[in-house]
């Protein structure tokens, strides 16, 4: 959903951006906890996944959802084209699956076996002409915007975790759970580089697991950043024992610039987000509860943080850059906005 | 321990009827040396019927929902899917793509209910077969089946663990005779001769020895003067055979079948020791217990295991063991069917399952059903005593027998279980 990411930080807001007066507008609740959202760029819904294996589209004028079934497992990850009107749900079924994003009793357009395993991330490029995918056959794939196979991308010896279109149209980055982001080039399909994110990756050798990985990643404003964040500190990754971390790289170099990391906060960080006026925001969520975080770029610990209900598990921002969304355990969907709160109206002194 | 042998026989510490082959050569002819215990021909019919054991023990408590018994599309499912396997109508989980290959070799047990959710407990529970009670010091499967299967023609240990080292403390009133001994893929430490030491010198030394036991022991014989001297024994065939527990020597073909990693050496190791004759492996597979992201921790676990232990199965079969040898994937308890809020599962003993193959276990049974959501056993609920009285009935094992110790007669399983009638073929 990067297209929203960058429009957002493209577009000027209305009303004062500030990540210190965030709160929490509006909760809107499922009948199954929550996996994944996404808002559609025209900012008229937000769409959520639950383990229920449904997708969910919630009006935002309205809170309104109304369910859509058709994934025979759970759903990872949304994506929309360029225009809004087709979404895209990916999931634990192997299938990459087309909607029409505003119809009333939806149908699937098109389901496509897209990989062999769980699917776990789909971006559309900004031009809107492809769609990226990533699982854990550790495959990158190129579709054309009906759906076509277009090209396989091959490098990664982990599971694909995410998946970020450059703004600029010219490259991908696909992050792994060994803490690789490769950086492809869309018109030949090679490899040009691998940012270094090792950090957010464990093997813990008395449980015999690897455990972390590139939840997510994200491009500055300005382009001259790119964060990719997950966690660290996995000293016990079975039992949820970690912190959440966020590496900062160079765009230019390539170079690690900083780690960021929560003071007091234990978890991961299922997602971030660049907000217009550089803050970073990400959602974390784990054995410390949920949180949104805030960094600036040139700060290791975080300026802010918002302590939510319950444990996030996903969150994405709003068209407008004012709001962000998060899905929870607790089945609950938390709208938060990022200016301060409404003045209530003066109550009319009595006659 | 201490024994009275003033009627100089080793009865007393033998055990009962089932077991006096396994001392056929009894504990006189140690000091002559194991290798003398039987003739070629009585060996070789003995190997043929000998009966094995193996048991890979999912450490922390592998999920019942991502193996044996999924539940798809259901509000406890997970995001797994279940798929067919060789014997029609029955799945399990789509993380077991090999082993679905060979359900019909297989038997699973879905309605086990432990009624505990600690490890420690659980894990007493599935390899003692009885709940722990203190000061109570019970003998554990591999102990037991070391003993009432013992081969007297095979000098090498009963009662191996991998992957692990030394002694195990886990064979109470048998004995340590009966005890595990922890190995990891490569010979023993310390089991060849050391360079300094000719042979004729180490023969001299060792035909001393025996000479110093035999004469102190027609004075002053005990249970113990018998154990050092048959450790020493062991010892001595366990040097001449140390190649046996060199799992370098299997072929590379096979080493690649069974995956590079710890546990598919490991599984290669329990198919070159059960070949060998040794009676008891225990192999583990860490880790299940996955109170966070459970789902990807499985996918990591189960991808290994899969395609280890169908090889294993596979093998067995197609050598014309399986008839003899019992496989059981068990852990000390299953997994919650309810999701936490770190995509973990939590302990669970409530409804769970074990999967187990060959012995005289009906091929391709489903033994008990839990409900819809796996929240409950709704036919044919058992125990972890149920389930060891079944492991020795397996193996041909009279599981309601004793053993005789110091003349008191100590039950080889819970008196008040019984095996599972409607697995055993």
């Amino acid at each position: 959903m990067n297209q929203e990411k960058t429009a957002a930080a493209a577009k000027p807001a209305a009303t004062p951006l500030d990540a210190k007066q965030a709160h929490v507008k509006a909760t809107w609740k499922h009948g199954s906890p929550l996996i994944a959202c996404r808002y559609d760029p025209k900012g008229r819904f937000l769409f959520t996944s639950g383990e229920d294996y449904s997708l969910q589209r919630w009006d935002l004028a309205t809170g309104k959802p109304t369910v859509w079934a058709a994934h025979e497992s759970w759903i990872r990850d949304i994506a929309f084209m360029a225009d809004g009107e087709t979404a895209i749900s990916v999931g634990c079924d192997d299938k990459m699956i087309f909607w029409a994003t505003a119809a009333e009793k939806p149908t699937p357009l098109k389901t496509i076996e897209a990989h062999k395993g769980w699917i776990r991330a789909v971006e559309v490029s900004p031009d809107g002409k492809m769609i990226a995918t990533g699982g854990n056959d550790n495959l990158v794939k190129l579709w054309n915007a009906d759906g076509s196979l277009q090209k396989e991308l091959t490098g990664h010896d982990s599971n694909v975790y995410s998946i970020f279109f450059h703004p600029g149209g010219e490259f991908l980055l696909s992050g792994d759970l060994a803490g690789k982001v490769h950086q492809w080039e869309l018109s030949t399909g090679k490899l040009v580089r691998t940012f270094d994110a090792k950090d957010l990756h464990t093997y813990n050798g008395g449980q015999k697991v690897h455990y972390g990985g590139v939840r997510s990643i994200a491009l500055s404003p300005d382009g001259k950043h790119l964060a990719c964040c997950g966690l660290h500190k996995a000293t016990n990754p079975l039992g949820a024992v970690n912190e959440p971390l966020v590496m900062l790289f160079e765009w230019e170099s390539g170079k690690k610039v900083r780690s960021q990391v929560a003071a007091g906060v234990k978890g991961i960080l299922w997602q971030v987000n660049w907000l217009a006026d550089g803050t970073l925001a990400a959602a974390s969520g784990g054995s410390g509860g949920g949180f949104l975080i805030f960094w600036k770029t040139g700060a290791d610990k975080e300026f802010h943080k918002l302590k939510l209900p319950n444990t996030a598990r996903d969150a994405d921002l709003h068209p407008n850059g004012l709001e962000l969304a998060t899905v929870h355990h607790d089945r609950q969907v938390r709208i938060t906005r990022l200016t301060a709160k409404p003045t209530p109206d003066k109550p009319k002194p009595k006659k | 321990m201490k024994c009275d042998y003033a009627c100089l026989s080793g009865e007393h510490e033998i055990g009962r009827r089932q077991f006096l082959g396994g001392l056929a050569g009894g504990v006189g002819a140690v000091a002559g040396g194991l290798g003398m215990m039987a003739s070629p021909a009585a060996a070789k019919q003995l190997s043929k019927d000998q009966k094995r054991v193996v048991v890979i023990y999912m450490s922390g408590g592998l999920s019942q929902l991502e193996s044996w018994d999924p539940k798809p599309k259901t509000k406890t499912g997970g995001p797994f899917r279940a798929i067919p396997t060789s014997v029609p109508g029955v799945h399990i989980s789509e993380l077991l793509p090999l082993t679905a290959q060979h359900m019909d070799k297989l038997s699973i047990v879905r309605g086990i209910n432990t009624k505990n959710g600690d490890h420690g407990k659980g894990s007493y529970q599935m390899q003692y077969g009885r709940d722990k009670r203190p000061g109570i010091q019970l003998p554990n499967l591999g102990a037991v089946c070391a003993k009432a299967l013992e081969s007297p023609t095979n000098p090498l240990p009963g009662h191996i663990r991998i992957p692990g080292g030394g002694r195990g403390n886990d064979a109470a009133y048998l004995g340590p005779r009966y005890a595990s001994i922890g190995i990891n893929g490569k010979p023993p430490a310390n089991s060849a001769r050391v360079t300094s030491l000719t042979e004729g010198a180490d023969q001299a030394r060792n035909a001393f020895r025996r000479k110093a036991n035999s004469r102190f022991d027609r004075q002053r014989r005990t249970a113990q003067t018998d154990a050092y001297t048959y450790s020493y024994e062991q010892a001595q065939e366990l040097m001449k055979q140390r190649d046996v527990f060199d799992v370098s020597k299997e072929p590379a073909a096979d080493h690649e079948r069974y995956g590079k990693h710890d546990f598919g050496k490991h599984c290669l190791m329990a198919r070159r020791l059960l070949e060998n004759g040794i009676t008891f492996v225990q192999l583990s597979h860490s880790n299940y217990d996955t109170h966070n992201e459970n789902f990807n921790f499985h996918l990591e676990q189960l991808g290994e295991f899969d395609r280890s232990y169908a090889a294993l199965v596979s093998d067995l079969h197609d050598r014309g063991m399986l008839d003899s040898t019992l496989i059981i994937v068990m852990s000390e308890f299953g997994r919650t069917p309810n999701i936490n809020k770190y995509y973990g599962r939590d302990h669970w003993g409530t409804a769970w399952s074990v999967c187990l193959a060959g012995g005289k276990l009906q091929r391709g049974a489903v033994v008990g059903k839990t409900n819809a959501g796996g929240t409950a056993v709704i036919e044919d609920e058992v125990d972890h005593g149920h389930l060891f009285h079944t492991y020795l009935s397996a193996v041909g094992l009279d599981s309601s027998d004793t053993f005789d110790i110091g003349g008191r007669p100590i039950p080889l399983a819970d008196p008040r279980r019984a095996p599972i009638s409607k697995i055993l073929s």
